[in-house]
């Protein structure tokens, strides 16, 4: 059915009418560990967008070429995070000997990136609503900037009421969670424009 | 012995509760709370799978090879999922359409494994089990409270069932993202205000 969706509708909409994080609710246990510096937030919110964007195209491929043919649906979930887990490791390997400057950027980041469940959100998602494989590597690309965009929000966010004075029950995750709810519903403004489930 | 199991069955429950005290888990905390219905079931799929990811982990545990072991953790609980998602697609289509994706993404509630790593990994095959199953409790008992208002307040039912009757005004906004951050959010603020009391 969802066939005929363009690319780029899937691509806008997957950031910010389906936002991962903020209607999902994909990625929260890094995004709220992560989210107390700009300058990490950055370096994880660019190594989801990256690691999503092939994991969701090399996912596609496994699923309809692999799986479907040989009847295997039902081992989806092994096959993908074992093909998320060996590409993040592989980025890992070749990072470390192509760029030192971006392993240091990016390659504590890595290894978180196996568990955030966004990773394995996506692949899911595009499976159950049935993407092409351009679209799929649309959404999962849109996706990561979503989570990019959310997360950088949130540490600018963190940063500007780090001095403000917070009830005691709420400090930490709680106000966190609150700034979360009160994005979600900016968000919400944007839910209408195009809709990609 | 005994005093000691007591003890790994009690702490999960209240002071080192996965939820509201280490924030593990939030993703499927928040997304399958806006119907009661849906996260018992949930729950139960999560209490199954962590019971048994620690019981086998804990046996297998002095045979895998520590460069390995995360990889294994994630076959090991990816096996569970899949009965999971096997027997709720078999006999509850209805709610395994609904729970989506989010049955698949138990694999990486950092609840599961995160026993594995803290608990099983050291300590013995019954110790472990009762771990894991605490666990699971802990985890679900926030959910159920947690999806309790969100169905009351959001569609104005428990289970299906109409409470308030007419004159009810339904919160539209628990049953969708923002209300679930701010029902959490809510609900650490009032156990973490009990707990410093």
């Amino acid at each position: 059915m969802n066939g005929e969706l363009l690319p780029a509708a899937v691509f806008f909409g997957s950031i910010f009418t389906g936002n991962i994080l903020l209607s999902n609710y994909l990625g929260m246990c890094s995004f709220l560990s992560v989210s107390k510096e700009i300058k990490t937030s950055t370096g994880l919110g660019a190594a989801v967008i990256f690691v999503m964007a092939v994991t969701s195209l090399l996912n596609w491929i496994v699923y309809h070429y692999l799986l479907i043919p040989l009847g295997l649906e039902y081992l989806r979930f092994i096959v993908f995070i074992v093909v998320i887990a060996a590409f993040v490791q592989l980025v890992e390997m070749i990072i470390e000997r192509v760029s030192e400057g971006l392993y240091a950027a990016l390659g504590i980041f890595l290894p978180l990136i196996t568990v955030n469940c966004a990773i394995l959100g996506v692949s899911l998602f595009m499976v159950i609503r049935d993407y092409s494989l351009v679209n799929s590597f649309f959404f999962g690309l849109g996706s990561g900037i979503g989570w990019f965009l959310a997360i950088i929000a949130m540490a600018g966010i963190r940063k500007k009421i780090s001095g403000a004075k917070i009830p005691k029950g709420l400090e930490g995750p709680g106000i966190t969670l609150i700034i979360a709810g009160m994005m979600a519903l900016a968000f919400m403004g944007f839910s209408g424009m195009i809709n990609i489930t | 012995m005994a005093s000691k199991a007591v003890k790994t069955l009690i702490t999960p429950l209240g002071k080192e509760n996965p939820v509201f005290v280490q924030i593990l888990g939030i993703c499927s905390t928040l997304a399958v709370t806006n119907k009661l219905e849906n996260t018992i079931v949930m729950v139960l799929g999560v209490i199954f799978t962590t019971t048994l990811s620690s019981f086998t982990f804990s046996i297998l545990r002095k045979v895998i090879p520590a460069r390995i072991r995360m990889m294994v953790e994630t076959l090991i609980i990816a096996t569970y999922v899949i009965i999971v998602d096997i027997v709720l697609k078999a006999y509850m289509p209805e709610i395994w359409q609904q729970l989506g994706p989010y049955v698949g993404l138990i694999i990486t509630n950092c609840i599961v494994m995160g026993r594995m790593e803290a608990f099983a990994a050291s300590n013995p095959p019954g110790l472990s089990l009762i771990d894991g199953l605490a666990s699971g409790i802990g985890y679900g008992y926030v959910l159920l409270i947690i999806a309790f208002f969100r169905e009351l307040l959001g569609s104005g039912t428990i289970l299906g069932f109409s409470v308030f009757g007419d004159w009810w005004t339904n919160w539209s906004i628990m049953v969708m993202a923002p209300g679930a951050f701010f029902v959490l959010a809510i609900f650490i603020w009032v156990v973490k205000g009990r707990m410093e009391e």
